[in-house]
């Protein structure tokens, strides 16, 4: 240092781990999420641009997608919630032992929307290549996908992680409830996109 | 000792720094604990943030030379008229990759580089936040330049101008993989900008020294955060294009294509809206450059830093409300040309409200002429000429007139090379100290000066003049007898004299690095934290976190410096504060150096560049991506006890 030091306060007694804001993966996670917000919401904007160059919306002959396997999907990403709120408590209260039980919930509830996710792609009843409104309608779906396969990834390496030691550190219990706050962003985003994709084609016909 | 076992030891045993372990005894171990692992692999492993801040800067002024050549190249192409040194096809991909090469691989991440490089010493902390991020986004930066200027070598570089509009960068016009390069090389340095807009926004709001609240942060350190949560906001725009572009020139979407409903103007929006915004996020951190050398030259605080501050947060959030005024031309409802031209119009008032406060304190302060302050003068003088022709094109009626001409040109290098290169120049000089501990050559500095300032006004002013005689932009010659000779002719004159000056000023930074390191902490006086340092840093920059008590630390210090202290000496830990009064809060640990970002970036490099050549590509070359990832988070050590707290 070019001056000398004159100490003031001994931050010793400072923490090591703390939830929500005041870590830093908090900040990270929300800047991702803020990036995929960014993403989603001009994707929803070349959503309604393309749509003002078409009289009806889905454009004859294209039926709007079924209902079924999209409804199913976002049932199913709503009732996630439930074991997700119990993972993120369980996290912040420090109970490893329902973390770890609730982990491999989640995994299975990913390989589920997985194989709906699957029947949705078979029923948008339009293909990428047909016209711009077939493009970015499976756009927002690949988009979507993309979204939970991260997301399903990282709940994979979570869960094998806090099946070791390492669960011990309160800082991969920091991880689980960021996880799981990262899981709400991906159902939240969805709710618009089941909009675009499955009710806003039925209502401008 | 393992870390586990260190964290089983009561408070009293862990090493901490303070009033019994500082000095020499204290700088040696920070010195073990916060050095890269030794060779190659050590190398490879960085995850310094003074060591990627380098990195990126040296890349990008290799690109701006390599993007300059090219520069060069077009101006003796066009130093007289029916020119055939330079045929039209290859001169359509000298011209894209020169502007594709300044925009994307030179300013922003030469930008970012010396925000990544000084923030943290700025602030008064011991690294960046997700160091390995950093670390990461500095080699998908590398790879994406790479991917462009191999294809230019390889002769399949693009040729569709740094903004790629189709349809002619669409399947039918753009055959061959040219623009599939041009859009891939965007999504890499997308990826690499956003990956460090997030590490600099999680440092600057979560790693303040004590008492270095919002309101008395470093100027730079507010045009970081501004311009980073702008790489957030707009990046995702152009890569969501990129991304729709290569589906339609892959797969078949239509996204751009009028035939099947699509619209090419989705592009010239969703690419401006990014592209607009990228114009100050190359010019936010110039003018946080501005700010803190116009404060050290004039020994004292800037004149209404709330102003200047509020200023910055303005531009940050006017620009995103600009883009359309690139569009003009393509056909806009009446009410669209009124709004656009009076919100174009209107980011002049913070500029200049910015402009008049640099002036005031100048004015009230006492200037040394320096290298660093000549180039802050030369930036104002030019960057206002540019401001100006700014609020003439932003008026619609001349701007339908002078839209793809000269007159362009000529305004957004005033504006771009003014307003940005200028003020970055005379940054590397000031810092160029703090970087090696040593001083560039004053008189040096002063012939290259004034060769790139003069040099620079005879290359780009003519071309106003070129410009409102009409001639196009992007055409590789012109005929004679139409009164363009002459500024051509000085315009390529000026080219070469700016050419010179800038090896000069490459010479002037190679020269120094044979001397001793005589720079000591704080040759210019300065009152800044980074000051505080060492020239150079050490790995750990500060041997005791500082602790800030006014927007000048180091003017008002006096004797000594007032630390705080106890963290740990021989983990990596950092000092994490609150975001608006920065209260000491917690400490964290900072990761340790790792080869896996290098490798997670290889892996993403491979698939990025097959999925130029097959959709599946996407889907099998993110297996080795993910296996990366993985290996990257997954703790090393074996898991520690939590660590005993004193209450």
């Amino acid at each position: 240092m070019s001056l000398p030091p004159s100490f003031t306060d001994d931050l010793s007694g400072l923490p090591t781990h703390a939830f929500s804001h005041r870590s830093l993966t908090w900040w990270g996670i929300i800047g991702f999420m803020v990036i995929e917000g960014a993403a989603f919401a001009l994707t929803i904007a070349a959503y309604f641009f393309l749509m003002n160059q078409e009289q009806e919306w889905a454009p004859r002959p294209w039926e709007p997608p079924g209902l079924l396997a999209g409804t199913l999907f976002t049932l199913v990403m709503l009732l996630s919630e439930i074991p997700n709120t119990m993972i993120k408590k369980a996290a912040e209260a420090y109970d490893v032992g329902t973390v770890r039980k609730l982990l491999p919930v989640m995994v299975a509830i990913g390989a589920l929307l997985f194989v709906i996710r699957g029947f949705e792609f078979n029923s948008l009843n339009v293909l990428w290549y047909e016209n711009a409104y077939g493009s970015i309608i499976w756009a927002l779906l690949f988009l979507h996908t993309t979204h939970i396969v991260t997301d399903w990834g990282d709940t994979v390496v979570l869960w094998r992680l806090m099946e070791t030691p390492h669960s011990e550190d309160p800082r991969r219990l920091v991880d689980t409830d960021e996880n799981a706050l990262y899981w709400r962003f991906v159902w939240l985003s969805w709710l618009p996109i089941y909009a675009l994709i499955y009710w806003v084609p039925r209502l401008f016909r | 000792m393992t870390a586990a076992e260190r964290a089983k030891q009561p408070p009293t045993k862990v090493p901490r720094d303070g009033p019994k372990l500082t000095g020499p005894k204290l700088e040696q171990r920070l010195e073990s604990t916060w050095s890269n692992p030794p060779g190659f692999i050590g190398w490879i492993s960085s995850v310094d943030h003074k060591d990627i801040g380098r990195r990126y800067v040296i890349t990008a002024l290799i690109f701006l030379a390599l993007a300059g050549v090219l520069a060069i190249a077009m101006r003796l192409q066009l130093s007289r008229p029916d020119n055939d040194l330079i045929g039209a096809a290859r001169y359509n991909e000298i011209f894209t990759m020169h502007g594709t090469t300044m925009m994307f691989l030179f300013a922003v991440p030469v930008m970012q580089g010396m925000q990544i490089y000084l923030t943290p010493l700025m602030l008064g902390t011991r690294s960046n936040a997700f160091p390995r991020l950093n670390a990461f986004s500095y080699w998908t930066y590398l790879a994406g330049g790479c991917l462009l200027w191999v294809a230019f070598v390889l002769n399949i570089g693009p040729d569709v101008g740094w903004f790629a509009y189709p349809p002619l960068s669409g399947p039918q016009y753009g055959v061959g993989k040219r623009a599939d390069i041009w859009a891939q090389m965007v999504t890499f340095t997308e990826i690499a900008a956003l990956a460090a807009a997030v590490s600099l926004t999680a440092t600057i709001l979560k790693q303040k020294a004590p008492g270095m609240s919002l309101a008395r942060m470093p100027i730079f350190a507010w045009a970081t955060l501004v311009t980073s949560l702008m790489v957030i906001f707009s990046m995702p725009s152009v890569a969501l294009a990129s991304g729709m572009l290569l589906s339609d020139r892959l797969v078949g979407t239509h996204f751009f294509n009028p035939a099947e409903r699509g619209d090419a103007l989705l592009w010239q929006h969703l690419f401006w809206f990014f592209g607009h915004p990228e114009v100050y996020i190359i010019f936010l951190p110039a003018t946080g450059f501005v700010s803190e050398i116009v404060a050290t030259f004039s020994r004292r605080s800037i004149v209404l830093y709330p102003v200047v501050v509020m200023s910055l947060v303005a531009t940050g959030i006017l620009a995103f409300g600009l883009w359309v005024h690139h569009m003009f031309a393509t056909g806009l409802p009446r009410i669209g040309y009124s709004f656009y031209t009076a919100a174009s119009m209107s980011v002049s008032i913070p500029t200049g409200l910015q402009i008049f406060c640099w002036i005031a304190t100048m004015w009230e302060g006492r200037p040394r002429l320096q290298v660093p302050l000549l180039y802050v003068i030369a930036f104002i003088f030019t960057f206002v000429i540019g401001g100006l022709t700014g609020v003439i094109i932003a008026a619609v009626p001349l701007d339908l007139q002078l839209h793809d001409t000269y007159f362009i040109v000529a305004h957004f290098h005033y504006v771009l090379i003014g307003g940005a290169v200028f003020p970055l120049l005379g940054a590397i000089t000031y810092w160029y100290p703090k970087a090696t501990g040593r001083m560039m050559s004053d008189s040096l500095g002063k012939i290259s000066f004034w060769m790139i300032f003069l040099g620079f006004q005879l290359a780009f002013f003519p071309m106003h003049i070129s410009g409102i005689l009409g001639m196009p932009r992007r055409v590789y010659t012109y005929p004679a007898g139409m009164g363009l000779e002459l500024p051509n002719l000085l315009s390529s004159l000026g080219g070469l004299v700016v050419a010179a000056a800038v090896l000069l000023f490459v010479v002037n930074l190679v020269l120094p690095l044979r001397r001793p390191k005589h720079a000591g902490p704080n040759p210019w006086d300065a009152a800044g934290l980074e000051w505080a340092t060492p020239s150079p840093p050490r790995p750990y920059n500060f041997p005791h976190i500082p602790v800030v008590d006014s927007r000048t630390p180091l003017w008002d210090a006096g004797e000594t410096l007032s630390v705080v202290h106890g963290l740990r000496v021989e983990d990596r830990e950092l000092l994490l504060t609150t975001v608006l009064s920065a209260k000491p809060d917690l400490r964290e640990p900072s990761a340790e150096p790792s080869a896996w970002p290098l490798i997670a970036s290889l892996a993403l490099t491979v698939m990025f560049v097959s999925s130029i050549f097959s959709p599946w590509a996407v889907v099998f070359g993110a297996v080795p991506v993910v296996i990366a990832l993985t290996a990257w988070f997954w703790p090393k050590s074996p898991a520690p006890e939590p660590e005993p707290v004193i209450s």
